[in-house]
């Protein structure tokens, strides 16, 4: 299960990280040395056993459906690098 | 869906905001009991399987409509807490369409972007995190023409209302309908790329985005274009579509189990005790209300388009109604008298804009009973009934404040015929020369003379008798 330098590149774009030819490189062949100790579960026979979708053996957490007071405005937006008008200001977002 | 801040729609921006829906570092997500009920039961009334182990997923991408990066969502085919069903729409002529619905996931909204002119884009995460549940149909689409989609939207709707799990205000927001449209030739098989048209608020935009998007979608076929798979918006003032943007392919979400959320799991008996909780949906309803009290398709649909409009019969019905003279009236004046006023007849439905009617079922009936009775006529009828709209008295106490009894008094009628005789003696001598229709001027003479009240039947059989000894 080799990943490609295509696939780097890809996964890179994606998480809006902008790599140079050889750092991809680099992670290229760190995330297959990654990979290869997975493929060792390859190995193990899991015929029967169902997918564990989560650590904790917990089910069903849930809250009952009752409104709550939370933030002040101007306590959500103190932090935010630009605010206007109530609003969280972002730049203009161009679509790729 | 997973913070506890209130629902509601508008307000100001950023008013109801908390650590968790904000994405602040450290906040843990816990999921609403209520909405995963809900979706639930959505899922068992569209005939559903149910997902009896389910989680939810993060949809990773970067968007400021979300501020964490990634929505929660539910991934996978047999994951969705409901998937495999269908929904029956019934038509005009009586029959039904089967639409399929592939799943029916729960997730969280997304927040609202809107253009600044003074620069970037404003973010109100107000609606960000409230719980949004997807119905997804069938894919080859059971849906093939405008018209059924809208059609499948009204049925749906009205599902929603009778569990009582989304007020259906597509004008609001809080039932949206994304269509995927594609077209192909006539005959053949596989279906042209897909567009998705978002923006539609209202039964009669759906209709009309895809009829032009269908168009649009022709158009560029044959100018030897190819279709772009996008999201498009719908402008309702221009009633066109827009390029909003290049789909994203669906590996590039990188969906993966939340870690924050602890997986769900429910039992035979809870899935069941949800199904036995489920109102008579309205298909059942309009069947049996054509089956049981012989209603045609449109008087059916109409009784049970709406569930408390249902409901007002069903009681009218129960407390020994004619149900067909009961919803005659409903549908006529009764409706007529709400639409002119904006009242309504369920407390459920009143707000600033819409006061409760003052009528109840058992006003209407006691107003059928008193016409079935002959003790009043249908024009007398109709006045007793819109004096019972504004009063909220009852038909039988205005009848007696009132002169509106109908008269069946033989002796009185027989006067106002000889009456009438007297004082018209040409007609009488058409009648006696043989133009016996002329019998209904002289019948109509004496219901003026009684402003109405007389019973016509009997002037009717009373002034013939009359006409003869004349």
């Amino acid at each position: 299960m080799a990943i490609s330098f295509d696939e780097v590149q890809h996964v890179a774009r994606l998480a809006r990280l902008e790599l140079s030819n050889s750092e991809l490189l680099i992670f290229q062949s760190e995330l297959n040395a990654l990979l290869g100790h997975f493929s060792d579960l390859n190995e193990i026979d899991v015929t029967g056993i169902l997918p564990k979708p989560h650590a904790v053996s917990m089910h069903n957490v849930w809250a009952d459906d009752i409104a709550e007071v939370g933030l002040t405005r101007e306590y959500a937006l103190r932090n935010a690098p630009r605010s206007r008008a109530g609003l969280f200001v972002v730049p203009t977002i161009i679509e790729e | 869906m997973f913070c506890r801040c209130e629902v509601a729609f508008g307000g100001e921006p950023n008013t109801r905001v908390c650590p968790v829906c904000l994405g602040l570092p450290g906040a843990l997500p816990v999921p609403n009991k209520k909405a995963i009920e809900f979706v639930l039961r959505t899922a068992l009334a569209l005939n559903c399987k149910i997902a009896m182990r389910s989680v939810f997923h993060r949809k990773n991408y970067f968007y400021p409509d979300l501020p964490k990066g990634f929505q929660v969502s539910q991934y996978g085919e047999t994951n969705p807490l409901g998937y495999h069903g269908f929904l029956d729409v019934p038509n005009a002529e009586g029959g039904i369409k089967r639409i399929g619905i592939r799943r029916i996931h729960l997730e969280e909204d997304t927040g609202k972007l809107m253009h600044l002119p003074s620069g970037g884009s404003g973010v109100d995460y107000n609606r960000a995190g409230v719980p949004l549940m997807e119905v997804v149909t069938d894919f080859p689409p059971d849906i093939n023409t405008p018209d059924e989609a809208r059609e499948y939207m009204v049925q749906l709707r009205q599902i929603l209302l009778y569990l009582g799990v989304c007020d259906g205000k597509m004008e609001e927001g809080s039932m949206r309908c994304e269509p995927n449209i594609s077209i192909r030739l006539e005959g053949a098989e596989e279906l042209g790329t897909k567009t998705e048209l978002k923006n539609l608020n209202s039964f009669r935009s759906v209709q009309l985005g895809i009829q032009f998007e269908t168009r649009r979608q022709i158009a560029v076929l044959e100018s030897g274009g190819k279709v772009a798979q996008e999201t498009r918006g719908w402008n309702d003032a221009t009633e066109t579509s827009f390029a909003m943007r290049l789909k994203e392919s669906e590996n590039d979400y990188r969906y993966f189990e939340d870690p924050d959320l602890i997986p769900m799991e429910f039992t035979e008996e809870y899935i069941e005790s949800l199904r036995a909780t489920l109102p008579e949906l309205p298909l059942a309803k309009y069947r049996r209300y054509m089956a049981d009290y012989g209603m045609t398709t449109k008087e059916a649909g109409v009784l049970t388009g709406d569930k408390h409009w249902a409901g007002f019969f069903e009681q009218g019905v129960a407390l020994g109604a004619d149900p067909k003279l009961f919803s005659n009236w409903m549908n006529s004046e009764l409706a007529k008298y709400l639409n002119e006023t904006g009242q309504v007849i369920h407390a459920d439905l009143a707000d600033d804009h819409h006061a409760l009617s003052k009528i109840t079922p058992n006003h209407l009936l006691g107003l059928i009973v008193l016409i079935q009775d002959g003790t009043i006529s249908g024009k007398t009828a109709k006045d007793i009934f819109r004096e019972m709209l504004v009063s909220g008295d009852q038909a039988s106490g205005i009848l007696a404040k009132s002169n509106l009894t109908q008269i069946s008094d033989d002796e009185q009628i027989k006067a106002w015929c000889k009456e009438v005789i007297q004082n018209n003696p040409d007609p009488v001598a058409k009648y006696k020369s043989g133009v016996i229709n002329v019998i209904g001027f002289l019948v109509g003479q004496v219901m003026k003379q009684s402003q109405g009240r007389a019973n016509a039947q009997l002037v009717q059989e009373l002034m013939k008798a009359e006409l003869e000894n004349a």
